[in-house]
């Protein structure tokens, strides 16, 4: 693709829903599209077709609930909250994601080894 | 974990509310693009150009909805569902073909389970008994290292003290006959079948009476108070179940015993012991020196120490055996033979079985072979269809699937038919009574038989898709689908896959024709062996007289009047009477013609039949050479004996018996008997085997008998016979209880009932096969012509006549039949030579067989190919050419 925003990995999507419900409360697909699209300042586009995938995902792993309901401006849609399930989840993904992009950091950092 | 098991259990929901599920999934992609439209809008877009926009950064709502079920649920199990769904209606459409189907797979499927049933019942389950691998058989080899005899309680007793690699031994007497015993109660008289057993009998096979107790010790040693244990069956029968059956008394014989206990219903000590018997009452059996002297006497068990093997019993017994010949020489001799009891009771039918079993296989080859065919065919006419959907962008295991699930389909629907075939003809074969066949009333449809009835409709399922399955990549769209439209020729690999599954099928059909030939003919030559006697038109029935003191000229005097009154019934020819019926068990004593030595141990074994004149004439007893018993041969006068061709011949070779005298009446005896006359053997052991030394000892010289069987040779029919027989004997109706009238005839069939079942069962199995292969011929036939239309139609408009189009028909498919029989032929002699335990009186090769398998599948060939060709020599050729049909 001609475009230099990065492609999201499998797994990073979910601890990006999760986190964003989290922070902002039930909210429908959309929004949730919008919403991470603004925090990433166009750095990231999120694939509509793969964020459904990851919210029947999410919703199977009952980590998430979703009901039907109106959106700001009377639409209906449907509205995605964190469980307790989910919120415990994403605590735990949340330590893990810090260990491994520590990792990753020191990884990347370490200055090549010119043989003796 | 739990959101793993969450979203499985959510997949799985997912199966059955996918469409709710794709209803959802709609409208939340529409309140999405409805959303990001306002947004637009709000910057400044027209409004059906913004939701234009929103539509178009949304791409592919359809792929998301394939990928949202693939997330969302469990595709391949989807993708199974809508194959099958497919494959029924396919299956509706086609409803002549369908129940075809349904019925072979059926009927192939049901024999299948139904043999399978019947292996696993007398093959591979243990024998229904408590720890049944430890339990033995052991048997008493006689000198001629073939026949099995008893052994004698003596013997038992001290292999009971010293055995180290048995835990215990047991006996049972071997000789009872059918109804030996009379039991008289308020209700007046009945028969009941005994067998005395050895205290410890029940105990060492882990049967629990389920109501009261087994013997004492001193009940079991003959001691203490006359006790006896009932069957199951007998105390339904008898008492209804009666909860206060025990201590209850019963008359046997005229003396009183007690009831102490009731054995369970799953015990059935016929099946084991004694095929086609019902037992009603065990009466102990003592060791000891009165029982020690009856001889030969016990049938012996033992349960193996849990370290012990069948090979060390053996090797253990051979040793405790010679001491006890060289400790005891007096008593009879000991070659003890062990075997596991499964293999006792029912190893004989091996062969048989296996022959079963491996018959129902080729059937199932058969059933495939020819639905194969059958789909292939079918699969030949939908070309088209396929061919648009390859077009359309089918895959190629798409397609393969479909056609595997359509044939699983109709193996399923098979199974479940086979099922119903199986458990009514398991419920058939549990009722054959009268056959002598071992644990028949165990044979039922278990999990194993349901295991194998569902693995085989999925093999078999699996084997008839993939041949049409197999077409599909030969399927190009473009050349499908230009010259599928008109009725051109299927490829060459197609008619060859069909012409080699109906070679297949003459095949199988072969080797089962002949196999079934083979028992076919072997069930006759023993059915029409000369048996010695002529069983048609000679009925018997029991006497047990009570004598009241051991005075000679009483017991003469009944038998004079019993004949007398047996020979007055009008309609009977003769009578006579014998202490024992051919086919119903023997016994046999130690012989010496006088001035003869042996060994001890060594001595020829004769089989003794107790008879009075006109025994001989009425059992249809060939007299060879002098003469026959008289009323006058009783006890003062001098002691004379018949004896057959085998005894004359083995103990005077090339001289005349006739004058000789014989020791007959045991070693131990003090007399000869002065031998009158010789008869023709007799076939008394088995149909199958040669008579042994046989001598018949005037019944009114001899108190070694129990009972008596009175036989009469009448013409008439049993049920006039019957009644008039009974009321010319009602003076002695007390005597012979409530016995029935035996006709001979059925002991002959009863004889030969094994060998009947399994020639009936292969026989069926044949017939089927016949029929399956005759449609396949049929089918590729009437296929053939129907493709050759136009080519026929040619040949009839450049001159042919219609026979030489009949001809060509006919020889293209006696071209199939001659490849069948080439591969039928050889494997059917493999196959014959591998049964040839189970033939009698028939060579593995009988000519006579081979031949006529050849001549069945050749008419049937030609049977089969005779509609299809007449259909082509009746072409009208104007129509043909122009394609219009």
């Amino acid at each position: 693709m001609g475009d230099d925003r990065s492609e999201i990995l499998q797994g990073t999507l979910d601890l990006m829903v999760l986190k964003t419900l989290d922070a902002m409360g039930p909210m429908h697909g959309y929004g949730i599209a919008l919403r991470i699209e603004q925090v990433a300042e166009n750095a990231m586009r999120v694939n509509q077709g793969t964020l459904y995938l990851c919210l029947v995902r999410l919703l199977q792993q009952k980590w998430l609930s979703a009901t039907w309901g109106t959106s700001d401006n009377n639409r209906r849609a449907r509205f995605y909250a964190l469980t307790a399930a989910g919120r415990r989840h994403l605590q735990a993904e949340t330590a893990n994601w810090a260990r491994v992009s520590g990792v990753m950091d020191r990884l990347l950092q370490l200055p090549k080894v010119v043989a003796p | 974990m739990t959101a793993a098991l969450h979203r499985l259990l959510a997949r799985v929901r997912a199966l059955f509310t996918g469409r709710q599920l794709d209803r959802d999934l709609d409208d939340e992609v529409a309140s999405h693009i409805q959303l990001r439209a306002e947004a637009l809008e709000r910057t400044g877009l027209a409004p059906d150009a913004a939701l234009r926009a929103a539509r178009m950064e949304f791409h592919g709502v359809t792929q998301l909805r394939e990928a949202h079920r693939a997330v969302r649920g469990v595709p391949w199990i989807e993708v199974i569902v809508r194959d099958l769904r497919l494959a029924v209606r396919t299956l509706r459409r086609d409803a002549g073909f369908t129940t075809f189907a349904l019925l072979v797979m059926g009927l192939g499927l049901g024999g299948t389970a139904t043999v399978y049933s019947l292996v696993n019942a007398l093959m591979l389950r243990p024998l229904p008994l408590v720890d049944a691998g430890r339990l033995a058989w052991i048997g008493n080899r006689a000198d001629d290292g073939v026949a099995v005899w008893h052994i004698q309680a003596n013997h038992l007793r001290d292999l009971q003290a010293q055995s180290r690699t048995f835990a215990d031994l047991a006996g049972y007497y071997a000789y009872t006959k059918p109804d030996d015993v009379k039991v008289t109660s308020a209700s007046g008289t009945e028969r009941v079948s005994t067998v005395p057993v050895t205290r410890n009998f029940f105990p060492l096979l882990g049967v629990e009476p389920i109501v009261g107790r087994g013997f004492t010790q001193a009940e079991g040693d003959g001691n203490g108070p006359r006790a006896v244990l009932i069957s199951h069956h007998y105390w339904q029968q008898r008492y209804g179940l009666d909860a206060g059956i025990v201590g209850r008394s019963i008359i046997l014989d005229g003396l009183p015993s007690t009831i102490v206990g009731v054995l369970p219903a799953s015990f059935d000590f016929g099946s084991l012991f004694a095929p086609g018997r019902v037992i009603d009452v065990f009466p102990p059996f003592p060791l000891n020196d009165n029982t020690n002297r009856i001889g030969n006497s016990l049938g012996v068990i033992g349960r193996l120490r849990p370290d012990a093997t069948v090979e060390a019993a053996q090797a253990e017994m051979e040793v405790l055996a010679k001491a006890l010949e060289r400790a005891h020489p007096q008593r009879n001799t000991l070659r003890p033979l062990v075997d596991s009891l499964a293999v006792h009771v029912a190893g004989h039918l091996r062969t048989a079985l296996t022959l079963l079993l491996a018959a129902v296989g080729v059937v199932m080859l058969i059933v495939c072979a020819n639905l194969a065919n059958l789909q292939l065919a079918r699969a030949a006419s939908r070309r088209q269809e396929m061919a648009v959907r390859v077009a359309l962008g089918a895959g190629r295991i798409r397609l393969l699937t479909q056609a595997i699930a359509e044939s699983l389909v109709l193996c399923g629907g098979g199974a479940l038919l086979g099922l119903g075939v199986a458990v009514v003809a398991t419920k058939a074969i549990t009722s054959l009574d009268a056959f002598k066949l071992p644990l028949l009333s165990t044979v039922r449809v278990d999990l194993a038989t349901l295991g194998v009835l569902a693995a085989m409709a999925i093999v078999a399922g699996v084997a008839i898709g993939i041949a049409p399955a197999l077409q599909v990549p030969t399927l190009s769209p473009q050349n499908r689908l230009r010259d599928g439209a008109r009725g051109s020729s299927e490829g060459r690999r197609a008619q060859w896959a069909r012409a080699t599954l109906v070679v297949a099928e003459i095949t199988f059909a072969c080797v089962l024709l002949v196999a079934a030939g083979l028992l076919v003919r072997s069930l006759e030559s023993a059915m029409h062996v000369d048996l010695g006697f002529e069983p048609t038109q000679a009925t018997a029935l029991r006497f047990d007289p009570t004598w009241p003191d051991n005075e000679p000229a009483r017991r003469t005097a009944y038998f004079d009047e019993t004949l007398r009154l047996a020979r007055a019934t009008r309609g009977v020819e003769a009578a006579g009477l014998t202490d024992i019926l051919p086919l119903e068990g023997t016994r046999s004593w130690a012989i010496q013609g006088r001035g003869q030595v042996y060994e001890l141990g060594h001595y020829p074994e004769g089989f003794v039949r107790v008879v009075s004149d006109g025994y001989r004439e009425a059992m249809g007893l060939r007299l060879v050479a002098g003469r026959d018993l008289t009323r006058d041969d009783a006890s003062p006068s001098e002691p004379v004996v018949l004896v057959n061709e085998s005894l004359a011949r083995t103990i005077w070779p090339g001289q005349d018996p006739i004058g000789r005298f014989l020791k007959s009446d045991g070693l131990g005896s003090k007399f000869e008997r002065r031998v009158v006359g010789v008869v023709a053997d007799v076939r008394h052991r088995a149909l199958e085997s040669t008579a042994g030394l046989e001598m018949y000892i005037p019944i009114r010289q001899t108190r070694s008998y129990g009972g008596f069987y009175l036989v009469v040779r009448s013409s008439q029919p049993t049920a006039v016979l019957a009644p008039a027989l009974r009321a010319s004997l009602a003076p002695l109706a007390a005597d012979m209880g409530g016995s029935q009238l035996r006709v001979l005839g059925e002991l002959v069939d009863r004889a030969i009932s094994p060998r009947r079942f399994t020639a009936m069962l292969l026989g069926g199995f044949a017939v089927f096969a016949l029929l399956l292969a005759s449609l396949g011929v049929y089918a590729v036939v009437a296929y053939g012509v129907s493709r050759r239309r136009q080519e026929f139609g040619i040949r009839l408009a450049l001159g042919a006549s219609p026979g030489d189009v009949q001809r060509r028909v006919l020889s293209d498919t006696l071209r199939l039949a001659i490849a069948g029989l080439a591969f039928g032929v050889p494997a059917a002699w493999l196959v014959s030579r591998l049964m040839r335990d189970l033939l009698f009186g028939v060579t593995p090769a009988d000519p006579t067989t081979f031949a006529g398998m050849i001549a069945v599948l050749g008419a049937m060939a030609l049977v089969a190919a005779y509609v299809p060709a007449r259909q082509a020599s009746r072409l009208d050729p104007t129509t043909t050419l122009r394609g219009v049909e």
